[in-house]
């Protein structure tokens, strides 16, 4: 299969149908309800299940008893459908269930606006539900990208049963790009049969799996909390990923960005280049675990004054870069919200008055 | 090098299925493409725009405020992009719809009927066809013959329409000329 031009939003129901999950459970959301859309027609194409729940709060606990039987199963929403399902993902993360959860945010706080935003790091990151869980989170910045992260999302959450969100913004979802699809789809089994409540028939031992999140005894939950930071230092050694831009150079400034934003930043650093100033950049993928010591290794080089974490938040991410780069370099954060994604001429200046302020 | 070209006019127009052809010919040919869609609370009647950037290298910032190129179908859009169009661009204008002219004398302003040639033709839906055959004539920004595929592949689902689309086509070459 050749390239072929798609929406973001298309691009997910496709690629989520590559990467071997036959389920989409979802309640419709702008901007990205054209995956509900495309998996609509596409999920009985291929013999999975649409289901359109009557909440997003009812979706989530439709994922949750999806997969803590084993199936492999998804939904895309955006922010305050996000924030409806979070009860639900914070029982997914306890159970342990590796269900895949896409945000294509748009503005808040509360209904806030339709146009692309990054304000739900915080809750993507942070929590969102309630108690001591973490998300691997991952944030595509193109079309092919965010095909690439989606098929990566349902192994990766097998790999740590625990739930992967993509947090992309409505650009993301909006736009068209070309991409590229694996031919074949993903066959191979889960290792459901370890943990997942499918069944006893297929089963070789008589062990009964129990998937809950439910445990009363405070050494039994504080044991259950540990294995489950277990897994999020294991997250930390063996998933971060990052890309960086320009670092091979003497850059006088290093960008922290991600998402559309990074796109941004990067034609600035292009445009700034041409004008005889050099800046890096890291654009963290993973969101957690975050790139820590790529962030501080960059942040520390010799050339490196300052460093800004630019978002279309009001400065979430850059309390993660300040904590990276330990008060070794100022660190600035700039950004914009509402659906005015800063222009390449803006985050320029910013560099500019940086530049000139050092 | 990188090129933008902006697509405006009333939701209905066929505004953004003129951009996704537009940006379906560009990957033929072999360059980056990214097609970016307004999208608000909009509604049939209303405004729609949508940019299409065609790049021989990877494309950075998909928020394009200065478009070398601007394809306004009726006068709101003419009257509100016309000052953003970088200079030495293109300007087509629906003449058919907009009785005023944009006013920039450091582009290139191709003025089309877009409306009545494609009326004459038979259906007032061609009216995007012509306009983007006259553009790409113009401007040569993606070969005739690829646009002419991509406009086929868009209607494969709907043959019947395909010689009308072919000769919009031609006829939006020929004003370009003109």
């Amino acid at each position: 299969m050749g390239k072929v031009l798609m929406k973001g939003n298309e691009a997910i129901g496709e690629a989520a149908i590559r990467a071997g999950c036959l389920n989409y459970f979802a309640y419709p959301i702008t901007p990205q309800s054209e995956v509900a859309e495309y998996l609509s027609r596409r999920m009985p194409e291929v013999g999975g299940m649409f289901l359109q729940g009557e909440s997003e709060v009812a979706v989530a606990y439709m994922l949750f008893g999806a997969s803590a039987c084993g199936e492999r199963v998804f939904t895309t929403s955006s922010s305050p459908g996000i924030s409806l399902m979070s009860e639900g993902i914070s029982y997914v993360a306890g159970a342990q269930c590796p269900v895949v959860f896409v945000n294509i945010i748009r503005g808040g706080p509360g209904l806030g606006g339709i146009l692309p935003s990054q304000g739900d790091y915080f809750q993507a990151t942070k929590g969102g539900g309630h108690g001591d869980y973490r998300l691997l989170v991952m944030a595509p910045a193109s079309v092919q990208e965010t095909v690439e992260m989606v098929m990566m999302a349902f192994p990766l959450a097998e790999k740590y049963r625990n739930p992967v969100m993509i947090l992309g913004d409505g650009l993301i979802g909006q736009m068209m790009e070309p991409v590229e699809f694996p031919d074949h789809l993903r066959t191979e089994p889960t290792n459901k049969d370890d943990w997942a409540t499918n069944g006893m028939d297929t089963r070789k031992d008589n062990k009964q799996n129990l998937v809950k999140s439910l445990y009363l005894d405070p050494t039994q939950l504080n044991d259950h909390n540990l294995l489950l930071k277990a897994k999020y230092e294991r997250m930390k050694q063996e998933d971060v990923r990052y890309e960086p831009y320009n670092t091979d150079t003497d850059y006088k400034v290093l960008i922290i960005s991600y998402g559309t934003m990074s796109r941004v930043c990067r034609t600035a650093i292009d445009n700034l280049k041409a004008e005889g100033l050099e800046v890096g950049m890291i654009r963290p993928q993973t969101l957690f675990p975050f790139p820590e010591k790529a962030i501080h290794d960059a942040a520390i080089k010799e050339s490196c004054k300052a460093v800004i974490s630019i978002e279309m938040s009001m400065g979430q991410m850059v309390e993660d870069v300040e904590r990276c780069v330990q008060g070794k370099r100022p660190v600035e954060w700039y950004g914009k919200c509402g659906g005015d994604v800063p222009t390449p001429e803006e985050i320029m200046d910013v560099v500019r008055n940086w530049k000139l302020e050092t | 090098m990188q090129r933008e070209v902006m697509f405006a006019g009333f939701g209905g127009q066929g505004i953004l299925l003129s951009g996704k052809i537009l940006a379906h010919a560009a990957l033929e040919e072999g360059f980056e493409v990214a097609w970016i869609p307004s999208y608000g609370p909009e509604m049939r009647g209303g405004t729609a725009y949508c940019t299409v950037v065609i790049s021989d290298k990877s494309i950075g910032s998909p928020i394009i405020k200065n478009p070398l190129h601007l394809v306004a179908m009726n006068r709101p859009s003419l009257e509100k992009f016309a000052p953003v169009v970088k200079p030495n661009g293109i300007i087509l204008l629906n003449s058919s719809l907009i009785p005023i002219r944009s006013g920039r004398d450091d582009v290139d302003e191709l003025v089309v009927p877009v409306a009545d040639i494609a009326i004459e033709l038979g259906s007032i839906k061609a009216s995007n066809i012509v306009a983007l055959a006259a553009f790409v004539a113009r401007s040569k920004i993606v070969d005739f013959e690829l646009l002419k595929e991509a406009v086929k592949e868009e209607f494969a689902k709907k043959p019947k329409l395909i010689p009308l689309e072919m000769e919009a086509m031609e006829r939006g070459r020929k004003a370009a000329q003109g």
